[in-house]
């Protein structure tokens, strides 16, 4: 049998891949929206639904960005309504492990689990900055460097509380009384350098064990983190040379920590532009490329490399000739991606060659050099070029960012997963009631 | 005399802690979303104006003949929300160990999944166990000061939620495509509170919710709380010991909504089941449902706009309110017999507020 594709859908989210200025383009807020990608990408079979999260509203030069979405729900709380809205799907929430605690956190997941009959999924992610901090009592607390110590201590913790009740702790036993039969349920003690804790956790063990957990971490750190603890890596790396190499190192790395091969899924982010043929499909991926990089778009991008104010350049026009403000106060704030940047002289020399010599004004150049769609093509093309990725060992599946919500799935879930499921590579039926069941994972044992 | 307004307090098996051995009782099925779906749907068949959730951070008791372990109230909210449509639903969340940021866009995206029915019940902790659970700070209450510090913070707390729910304008996104703007970043604040305790910088990440406020609601058993209560909530909850008790607390609580707290038993009860030796911070009344709407209008006389009745046992007295207790208020026409708004704030007869932060409000 040929290896099997994971697929997740994930929400739109609050960068420009979103084309919130399309005639179809629905609320990001309304409950609404979340309900019916839900029910398209369960209508599809997909393994999971997925959120991210920042918790802070993005700023740059000082003030609030406003090209982009702005605002989100609460994770756990749009994950427990889809609950109700879902059978099947799984329900995965990226949760913050620097601004919150393992107790509250670990009842917040063990809880969906038992609300959702065992579909929780957990993006662990972690910051640092003290930006973010300034929504919460305990402010910029944390240094970087001691991120993924903290992120690494906090997951612990929490799958010590997941596993601190036995399967069985409740007799619930109407005749003899008896309600727990074992009265330390629940029983955990933890100090390390950064939790000291101890008590009764009060949530019983939920269908899964514990939720599946995800990491997208691309540093070093962040694949040691996920090789030692995670069942899925949510990766960039998305093209077949880039994702054979990212996969080989992710997964060499699981020996170690005593894990087996299949105990790790790695799953690309990935956007797809579909056409009746793959001329249309490349022409209307041309069209929202240039949506999605409007001028003024390229412009804040433009800043976010130069860090410096660029307002007053024209978008249709060349290149700064001025070089990037390389102090450590940056433009942007509140995204990950302005730390992507190497050193920032050099790729701003890039640019401008680049530019140079293919004549490119300012959007074109950043229409060039920022994410490209993944996979552009007729239904057969997507579904051809998917599966050789997944057979080639660049990934075990993606995790979809469709363009348009809430119906930017639609016309994938109609047609390319169809022709998944007849070449035989992606179910045409549930075959479990939990997330575990989709992705091939066993339920964790309990250390005892 | 304007109809009174009834809540019912759903925790575990019931509040009696005998309550999950009772025939009708389901004890295997309290962490399961179909049995909370059941008891909110039976309280909305019985038109209340809302269902709180009890919750804490740590466990109930350490007896093992008692129900131990519960799932997050919010969480528990949000699942019932989308099959359910007209009842209110008021979660408790505590605030003592918690972040304000967390609490405001969860209860504001209860809001959003419910359309317009989230409330929230504030819950202070001062158990040195749930102080243990999280490790960051020791819990006072051995002197009066420190018990008013404990008030003082959930104060803020939820003037920070608050303000965090006015961060946004409601006309705050324009998607305007001719400039490329999402939003009008002028009509989204930063809330910048700073109180003894915390600061929090804000805006929220998520927009005002459907209600601008979704209704707060809090506990409280004497002058601390009290105060806390009419500067902080839109429904307090308070335990009379009889009608003289009740108008002379309403005095000390200066809100339009003063809700009653009883536990309940209606009869017929099963054989065997006896109420005592159980008590209650609240009154405990044990009867039939005449003679509670005999003893809820005579409370309501007294000054009290409604009642959260905790159903001593689930779900039977659950439907002892619903299908015995509700229509004898009907006939008595205080009680409403359907839904008169889609939104809590309207069961309650609470205007949707203005922002706190729109251009108008800050003159007034």
């Amino acid at each position: 049998m040929p290896k099997q594709i994971h697929l997740a859908a994930h929400f739109p989210g609050v960068n420009n891949t979103t084309v919130w200025s399309d005639p179809a383009a629905g609320s990001h807020i309304e409950f609404d929206s979340f309900v019916k990608l839900a029910q398209t990408a369960e209508r599809a079979k997909f393994d999971f639904f997925f959120l991210a999260e920042g918790l802070r509203l993005r700023e740059q030069g000082g003030q609030i960005y406003d090209l982009d979405v702005v605002g989100r729900p609460d994770t756990f709380t749009v994950l427990a309504a889809l609950a109700a809205v879902t059978t099947r799907l799984g329900l995965a929430g990226t949760i913050n492990s620097t601004f919150n605690e393992p107790y509250e956190v670990a009842r917040q997941f063990a809880s969906l689990d038992h609300l959702s009959d065992g579909r929780a999924a957990w993006n662990v992610v972690t910051s640092w900055d003290a930006f973010t901090g300034e929504n919460f009592r305990r402010g910029g607390f944390l240094a970087e460097g001691d991120r993924y110590t903290r992120a690494t201590q906090f997951l612990k913790t929490a799958k010590e509380l997941f596993d601190s009740w036995p399967d069985d702790a409740i007799a619930a036993d109407q005749d003899s009384g008896v309600f727990l039969r074992d009265p330390r349920a629940g029983a955990f003690r933890h100090t390390d350098q950064h939790f000291d804790i101890s008590g009764r956790f009060n949530v019983p063990r939920s269908p899964q064990g514990r939720p599946v957990i995800l990491q997208a971490g691309d540093s070093d750190a962040g694949r040691e983190f996920a090789a030692a603890t995670a069942d899925a890596i949510f990766s960039r790396h998305g093209t077949l040379e880039d994702g054979q190499k990212f996969y080989a190192d992710v997964k060499g790395r699981l020996a170690k920590y005593g894990r087996e091969h299949n105990e790790l899924l790695v799953l690309p982010a990935a956007t797809f532009v579909l056409g009746d043929t793959d001329t249309d499909a490349q022409e209307k991926a041309r069209i929202v490329r240039r949506q999605q990089v409007s001028g003024a778009t390229a412009i804040k991008f433009l800043e976010q490399l130069w860090n410096r104010d660029l307002s007053a350049y024209d978008p249709d026009g060349p290149l700064p000739d001025i070089d990037p403000d390389v102090s450590d106060q940056h433009i942007a704030r509140g995204r990950a991606s302005v730390r992507l940047h190497r050193d920032p002289i050099e790729v701003a020399n890039e640019w401008r060659d680049r530019a140079t010599a293919e004549k490119l004004s300012i959007r074109e150049l950043i229409i060039e050099v920022t994410g490209r769609q993944n996979f552009i093509g007729s239904a057969t093309t997507v579904a051809d070029a998917l599966n050789e990725l997944v057979q080639q060992d660049a990934s075990d599946g993606f995790i979809l960012v469709p363009h348009v919500t809430p119906g930017g799935l639609d016309e994938f879930a109609d047609t390319v997963v169809p022709l998944l499921q007849e070449r035989g590579v992606f179910r045409t039926d549930y075959e479990g009631p939990t997330l575990r069941d989709h992705l091939g994972l066993a339920v964790p044992g309990r250390p005892r | 005399m304007p109809n009174l307004h009834l809540a019912v307090a759903l925790d575990g098996a019931g509040w009696h802690p005998s309550a999950w051995r009772e025939p009708d009782a389901r004890p295997q099925d309290l962490f399961t979303a179909r049995y909370w779906i059941d008891l909110v749907a039976e309280a909305e068949a019985g038109k209340l104006d809302f269902v709180t959730i009890e919750d804490s951070l740590g466990l109930q008791t350490d007896d093992p003949a008692q129900v131990q372990g519960r799932l997050d109230a919010v969480l528990i909210a949000s699942r019932v929300a989308p099959v359910t449509r007209h009842i209110g639903l008021v979660p408790t969340a505590t605030v003592t160990h918690t972040e304000p940021f967390h609490i405001s866009k969860a209860i504001a995206t209860l809001d959003y999944v419910s359309k317009g029915r989230a409330g929230w019940r504030v819950q202070l902790s001062a158990r040195p166990q749930e102080a243990a659970h999280f490790g960051r700070r020791d819990v006072d209450i051995e002197t009066p000061a420190a018990i008013q510090d404990l008030f003082d913070e959930a104060a803020d707390y939820v003037e920070a939620v608050r303000r965090l729910w006015d961060s946004w304008e409601d006309d705050a996104e324009i998607r305007d495509a001719a400039t490329g703007r999402f939003i009008d970043r002028d009509k989204v604040h930063y809330i910048n509170f700073e109180g003894r305790f915390f600061t929090v910088k804000g805006p929220s990440i998520t927009p005002r919710p459907p209600q601008g406020q979704p209704v707060v609601t809090a506990l409280g058993h004497a002058e601390i709380p009290y105060k806390f209560a009419a500067r902080s909530a839109d429904v307090a909850y308070v335990t009379p010991a009889d009608a003289d008790n009740a108008r002379q607390i309403v005095g000390q609580v200066d809100l339009k909504h003063v809700f009653g707290d009883l536990v309940v038993f209606l009869e017929p009860t099963s054989p065997g089941f006896t109420v005592e030796p159980f008590s209650s911070d609240a009154t405990v009344f044990s009867g039939t449902p005449a003679q509670l709407a005999d003893l809820l209008l005579e409370w309501q006389a007294a000054g009290l706009s409604g009642f959260r009745l905790r159903p001593g046992r689930l779900p039977a007295d659950l439907r002892g309110i619903t299908r015995g207790l509700v229509p004898e208020l009907q006939a008595r026409g205080v009680f409403r017999t359907e839904y008169e708004a889609s939104t809590l704030r309207g069961l309650l007869g609470l205007e949707r507020p203005a922002n706190r932060y729109a251009e108008g409000a800050r003159v007034a």
